[in-house]
């Protein structure tokens, strides 16, 4: 059976992290799976976990009252679901379903941010990974707000 | 066209004269009858074309495009749509977006349109024999590569890995629906579909195609990336692709601008030193990446 550190060195967001940091990683982290349909997380909820995707698929959705919950990405494997663990006052922003059956890691947010806080260089390196996904996230926000697909593009 | 030679590279040739050698009127538009009208999406369809008078079709590249003439209403520039390889008939995909187009859609069977072409450059499927074909499609953009699909599966052997990465506005905007269906079924093929957005019933990918690009494995040392789709979409593939290791010779994208004669003698599509219509539509991206980001071109 493949251990916790192993598979963490390997997945796209924690490769080349030092091994001392990624020995800290691993205390904090568990092996998880959902049932199609189950909800990983949903608005307003505590945020103090995020997610690496191993395999299956995760839905973002925020739900409106006159389409029900819409879906605004898919996220799979390699991916990572969740920063708002990372960013006062710590609450889910959006509903976060398995569209399949999922395998993922789950970290737990509170114990991180206690070891960023204590060890900045840990704090640093996680934040600069995030910032990658942010910027990669926001990119792909602003191009779906241009309708590209639209008569005018 | 003639016995053109295409390259699909973005060289400059000279100007063409206004008739040929053989006293043919590049101008004069021949007439085809429309075989068959098949709505695609609720703005999109697509014309089955033959020849009129009985003679066969010129020979086309994909990724090449004839100028359309609906009687009456204009003529517009189209993609080739159809399979190469099928000699007896033209296919177009068409958005009704304008005046000539939405006058195309009242059209029936049994109807006639003039056909002039097929004109333009095409895409490398020669040079991409032995290595790796990413296809990055977006919207109707989709429909200038199907060409490519038709072309490469019938001499599947001959390439690496074949991945099309296809996205578009909603589930019900997935344009050639049971065709993508058959080639992602296919086990030598990756086939790849997101849409913008989506319902809770939609259980495929939403969000936007340069997304995928850093799903799928493909080896980008011996790989080929063929896009089409809006300008924009067009830009942010391309860098994705630049990330995964493709260098802009690597890259080649298919352009549209308001092209009218088809031929290189209006100028109405002249794009920088290019005219789209005679030096492209299909440009390697090296020889255009720098003009992308220039508004007033």
């Amino acid at each position: 059976m493949e251990s916790l550190e192993g598979i963490l060195s390997e997945h796209a967001f924690f490769k080349d992290l030092s091994p001392d940091h990624l020995k800290i990683v691993v205390g904090c982290a568990s092996n998880v799976r959902f049932e199609p349909g189950q909800f990983l997380f949903r608005e307003g909820g505590d945020a103090d976990t995020f997610y690496l995707i191993r395999g299956g698929s995760i839905a973002l959705e925020i739900f409106t009252t006159q389409k029900g919950p819409v879906t605004i990405q898919t996220i799979g494997p390699g991916d990572v679901v969740g920063w708002s663990w990372l960013i006062p006052p710590y609450h889910w922003r959006f509903d976060a379903r398995a569209v399949e059956p999922t395998r993922a890691i789950a970290l737990d947010g509170k114990c991180l941010r206690g070891k960023c806080d204590a060890d900045h260089s840990l704090g640093y390196e996680l934040m600069k990974r995030f910032a990658h996904i942010m910027e990669s996230r926001l990119q792909a926000a602003r191009l779906q707000l241009l309708d590209l697909y639209g008569v005018h593009n | 066209m003639g016995d053109k030679v295409l390259t699909g590279d973005a060289s400059v040739q000279s100007p063409p004269s206004r008739v040929t050698s053989s006293g043919v009127d590049p101008m004069m538009p021949a007439p085809y009858r429309i075989l068959r009208v098949r709505q695609e999406l609720h703005d999109t369809f697509t014309f089955t074309l033959a020849s009129a008078d009985g003679s066969t079709r010129p020979n086309f590249a994909p990724g090449q495009f004839n100028m359309l003439y609906a009687f009456g209403a204009g003529e517009v520039p189209i993609s080739i749509s159809g399979n190469p390889a099928d000699t007896n008939v033209l296919v177009h995909t068409i958005r009704s977006v304008g005046s000539v187009t939405n006058a195309m859609r009242k059209l029936r069977r049994d109807d006639v349109i003039g056909v002039r072409g097929p004109y333009g450059s095409h895409w490398p499927v020669a040079e991409a024999e032995g290595r790796d074909v990413v296809i990055v499609a977006g919207g109707i953009g989709l429909a200038p590569l199907r060409p490519v699909m038709y072309y490469v599966l019938a001499r599947r052997r001959s390439y690496g890995k074949v991945v099309l990465l296809y996205g578009t506005r909603s589930p019900d905007d997935i344009l050639y629906r049971r065709e993508l269906e058959r080639w992602r079924a296919r086990l030598d093929l990756e086939v790849h579909i997101t849409v913008d957005r989506a319902g809770g019933d939609w259980r495929g990918n939403v969000g936007v195609v340069t997304a995928l690009i850093s799903k799928v494995p493909w080896d980008p040392s011996n790989a080929i990336a063929l896009i089409c789709g809006p300008e924009v979409m067009m830009r942010f593939a391309a860098l994705e692709l630049q990330g995964r290791g493709l260098s802009v010779e690597q890259i080649y994208a298919s352009m549209e601008r308001n092209m009218k004669c088809g031929i290189g003698l209006c100028g109405h599509c002249q794009w920088g030193r290019f005219f789209v219509c005679k030096d492209g539509p299909v440009f390697p991206f090296s020889g255009v990446k720098s003009m992308l980001t220039v508004w007033e071109l």
